[in-house]
């Protein structure tokens, strides 16, 4: 006990005493936080539509109001023509057009379906997609309201919080995103490079000399960035709900057990990356290219995973911080307790138990 | 205390030969150096007594403690000072020193005996950091560490490669005064004139021992004659001495140069005669004692023949 | 042995502080063309600092210095192209092979592919090196790496070569081959500024300067050096001033 109370000790002494460490643990979940936060939440809320109202009648006009009234969307132009629509695109004017067709209000009362025609700027796919979830959402909660008014209404508008349930889900999308992010590169990419610096320095040759078991190592290494992880977690939730009004509708503790759980998951692997790599510029780049990239791209946290190929979509199956994003996502914003998460919760705690395993027998009591 | 059997150790998949075929005895208490340059084999040796390696063949043991099988009682009696300086130098002096002692499972008061002597020098800064200090105090703190849980036997990998002169004279003072306290000290150094202050030496080139003796016997052992030869010109005087028809080898050694004859009968005279023919001026010849580098580079010459 | 007496560094109260640490304490001595000039001192005694300035790596915080007849503080670039540097630890690149290391740095130098072509050839030629060409520098013994390194440093026949502890960990005959390539090197004009931690080869220079915490505190010809600190070899002269 008292070994490992003196080696957790000196780890802390490492990490306090290195100003790069210290901005990587504490400056950068805050800032990747912030930094997403504000720009997710500021292209949302500001963004510049124009409308084409080839009906202008009453129906019209509700829908229009509805969706400048969500306080999303602002309305910079009103379109008369086709070639004015290209021009609005060209010079940057604006990220959407709403086309409503002609005799729009008719349609719609004679219960057909009426078309409205959505035209995003697409050069930036991942704000184009989210502008057209918006209005898509506003739309089925308009149809939805106006249907209310006909028929039962306590069960429609169940419905449409639903809706706004799912509307909240991709604003606050980059939260689980940005936790999974993060915990991976404080506890993967951290630990890898804290294990490797030892070898580098000739430090782990005497550590293997001493009688200290591979587990003791292991642990002592570790241990400290278990609590600074757990710590990056609690900010990050905390700045995600006081600073960007984020409302946690799930258990806390189920959320705050299934991200110690990811932290092991994730530890897991920054040991297994230590034990392929003798430097710390190869455990780096192992890390970043590895976890990272994955992390970002192939978990569902930019890029939708439904939309992906066929062969990305079997790969992302394999991604940890997936399981993770999900999880976390549906405590979070749909409240989802353990009996719907199980699986995530199952997948994530056997791939923790396999990586661990594997990290352990693979750590080597010796130099080769 | 240590017994090697027919070790053998190579890397890259036998490309690179280590250590072919070692066999080795060191006694209790003895200050045992292995002399050689670097590339002999003489860390490979090392990393397999403290169990971080294991061999292709052959046995290690340490006080019957096998290096491979007994790994666990290995380590915890030896201290082993690796050929890097291996502490951490963001922790000041008295942390280091600390930890070491907690990962072996003692303290510092418990064994302060030990190594107060050395300790005491560098105590003055225990609290800057070790990246900090100078090489010689560096080394004093690694040694403190490697002895801080009182091994049985002490490994030293070139502890004083890179080390100024003075530093390691004191460093070869603290390794005698540390036999004093029946700890077998194992030391390996490129610098041959470090061999004369250990017990036995071993010297070890390109992964073979060319000779296990005493410092002394390995001196008697040489049969050749050798002279101090100088002249006012000493480039010249290598030049000449290699064309010399009776020259077996020359060296330049400080401030003479080492000249062997290729007979044990030799007359100076007739190399002075020489030197004189060629222009040479202030010639100066004597026969001296050869040193561990004669003796080294002897057996080194005679085994590449 | 030194009937040229022209000046190829000047060093003239020369200081560097790092803050309140005084690295180099008004240091003043000249090296001559052709001379070996050994540069000792105890670890942290301010070589490395000094070795740097006059190399041109990093400049003083006071004085006057010219290297190869150039200011330190407006000529840089020409001090650079006239000297040959090489050091224990960094030396050549292992994944390339003894022939494309000579070409690499004979190239930094900007000689012409011809005479690139000639001094290789001259050079493996003196190493012995012909069959080893096209090996790479990894699977080299360290003492061979040592020799290539040296003579790569001279491709382009500097003024000045600087060598940083060039011999430490070699075995001793590779050692004295080493020397041996020094003189030679030393005989064709070239001067040798060298730093090493043996003092049987303090002996093989022509004049020594001893550096003791930012200070030089003596500086002569080892038998000089001897005769003033009354002792038999450098060793006792060192150990002697190291000491106090």
């Amino acid at each position: 006990m008292n070994r490992f109370r003196a080696f957790v000790k000196k780890e802390f002494y490492h990490i306090f005493r290195d100003k790069r460490t210290m901005l990587i643990l504490f400056g950068m979940p805050i800032m990747q936080i912030l930094l997403f936060g504000f720009v997710i939440t500021t292209e949302i809320k500001n963004i510049k539509i124009a409308i084409w109202d080839k009906s202008k009648d009453e129906v019209t006009q509700r829908i229009t109001n509805k969706i400048l009234g969500s306080s999303f969307f602002k309305l910079v132009k009103t379109i008369e023509n086709e070639a004015e629509i290209e021009q609005a695109f060209k010079k940057g004017e604006i990220k959407e057009v709403l086309i409503f067709e002609s005799n729009f209000s008719k349609k719609f009362n004679s219960n057909k379906s009426a078309d409205i025609q959505i035209i995003t700027d697409a050069s930036d796919p991942n704000v184009a997609n989210l502008i057209v979830n918006y209005t898509t959402a506003i739309l089925y909660s308009f149809t939805a309201f106006e249907n209310a008014n006909i028929k039962m209404p306590m069960q429609i508008i169940t419905e449409s919080t639903m809706l706004y349930n799912a509307e909240l889900k991709s604003v606050f999308m980059f939260v689980p995103g940005t936790m999974a992010m993060i915990l991976m590169l404080v506890s993967a990419m951290i630990t890898s490079i804290a294990i490797t610096r030892e070898k580098e320095l000739g430090t782990m040759e005497i550590l293997l000399v001493s009688p200290l078991k591979v587990s003791q190592i292991i642990i002592g290494k570790v241990a400290p960035y278990v609590l600074l992880s757990l710590i990056n977690v609690l900010t990050i939730i905390f700045l995600a709900v006081t600073v960007f009004e984020m409302p946690i509708v799930g258990s806390f503790m189920l959320l705050f057990a299934v991200s110690t759980l990811f932290i092991f998951m994730a530890l897991s692997l920054g040991i297994l990356i230590s034990t392929v790599t003798s430097d710390q510029q190869t455990a780096m780049m192992i890390s970043l290219i590895a976890l990272m990239l994955p992390t970002i791209l192939l978990s569902g946290f930019i890029f939708p995973i439904e939309n992906m190929p066929e062969i990305l979509q079997w790969i992302t199956k394999i991604i940890p911080p997936k399981y993770f994003i999900s999880a976390i996502k549906d405590i979070m914003l749909k409240g989802s307790d353990f009996q719907h998460i199980w699986k995530d919760v199952t997948v994530l705690a056997g791939m923790t138990v396999f990586l661990l395993l594997v990290s352990i027998k693979k750590f080597k009591i010796r130099l080769e | 205390m240590v017994k090697i059997e027919n070790l053998s150790k190579s890397y890259e998949n036998g490309q690179i030969h280590a250590l072919k075929n070692i066999n080795l005895n060191i006694e209790r208490g003895e200050l045992f150096g292995l002399i050689g340059p670097d590339g002999a084999g003489k860390t490979s040796l090392f990393r397999i007594l403290t169990s971080l390696l294991i061999p292709d063949s052959g046995n290690a043991l340490i006080l019957n403690y096998n290096t491979i099988k007994d790994y666990k009682e290995i380590r915890k009696i030896t201290g082993y000072m690796p050929g890097r300086f291996s502490l951490y130098q963001d922790l000041s002096v008295e942390e280091n020193l600390e930890f070491f002692a907690s990962v072996f499972g003692t303290t510092i008061k418990e064994n302060y005996y030990l190594i107060e002597d050395i300790y005491k020098q560098i105590e003055p800064f225990k609290k800057r950091l070790a990246g900090k200090l100078s090489g010689g105090m560096k080394q004093k703190l690694a040694l403190s560490c490697a002895l801080i849980h009182k091994p049985e036997i002490l490994i030293l990998d070139e502890p004083t490669t890179g080390v100024d002169a003075v530093s390691r004279k004191e460093f070869w003072e603290m390794l005698l005064k540390l036999k004093k306290q029946n700890i077998t000290i194992l030391v390996s150094t490129p610098y041959m004139d470090e061999a004369i202050l250990c017990d036995r030496i071993a010297l070890i080139k390109n992964g073979e021992i060319l000779t296990v003796e005493t410092p002394q016997n390995i001196i008697n052992q040489f049969d050749k004659k050798i002279y101090n030869v100088k002249s006012q010109s000493m480039y010249k005087l290598m030049k000449d001495l290699r064309g010399f028809e009776h020259t077996h080898s020359t060296f330049l050694f400080g401030q003479f140069v080492h000249f062997i004859p290729n007979k044990i009968d030799f007359n100076t005279e007739y190399l002075e005669k020489y030197l004189l023919d060629n222009n040479h001026s202030d010639i100066f010849i004597k026969e001296i004692m050869p040193s561990i580098e004669d003796c080294f580079m002897e057996l080194d010459q005679a085994k590449s023949d | 042995m030194l009937n040229n007496r022209d000046i190829v560094i000047n060093v003239k109260n020369l200081t560097k502080k790092f803050g309140d640490f005084i690295a180099n304490d008004n240091l003043n001595f000249e090296v001559y063309k052709g001379e070996i000039f050994g540069f000792l001192g105890a670890n942290g005694a301010g070589k490395t600092t000094a070795m740097k300035i006059i190399c041109g790596l990093s400049l003083p915080t006071s004085g006057e210095l010219t290297v190869a007849g150039y200011n330190i503080y407006k000529q840089q670039d020409k001090i650079k192209a006239n000297i040959g540097y090489m050091s224990q630890k960094f030396s050549l690149y292992e994944d390339l092979t003894v022939f494309e290391n000579i070409r690499f740095y004979a190239g930094i130098y900007g000689l012409s592919l011809k005479i690139i072509l000639r001094r290789a050839d001259d050079l493996i030629k003196k190493l012995g090196m012909e069959n080893m060409r096209n090996t790479l520098v990894r699977s080299l013994p360290l003492g061979w790496r040592q020799k290539l390194a040296f003579s790569i440093a001279i491709i382009h026949k500097p003024q000045i070569v600087f060598l940083d502890e060039p011999t430490g960990g070699v075995d001793p005959i590779t050692r004295r081959q080493f020397w041996d390539l020094i003189y030679d090197a030393a005989n064709e004009g070239i001067t040798v500024f060298v730093t090493t931690h043996y003092m049987d080869e303090a002996e093989y220079c022509d004049r020594v300067s001893i550096m003791v915490e930012g200070r030089i505190e003596a500086l002569g010809s080892p038998q000089e050096l001897k005769s003033q600190f009354d002792v038999q070899d450098m060793n006792s002269v060192f150990i002697k001033l190291a000491r106090g």
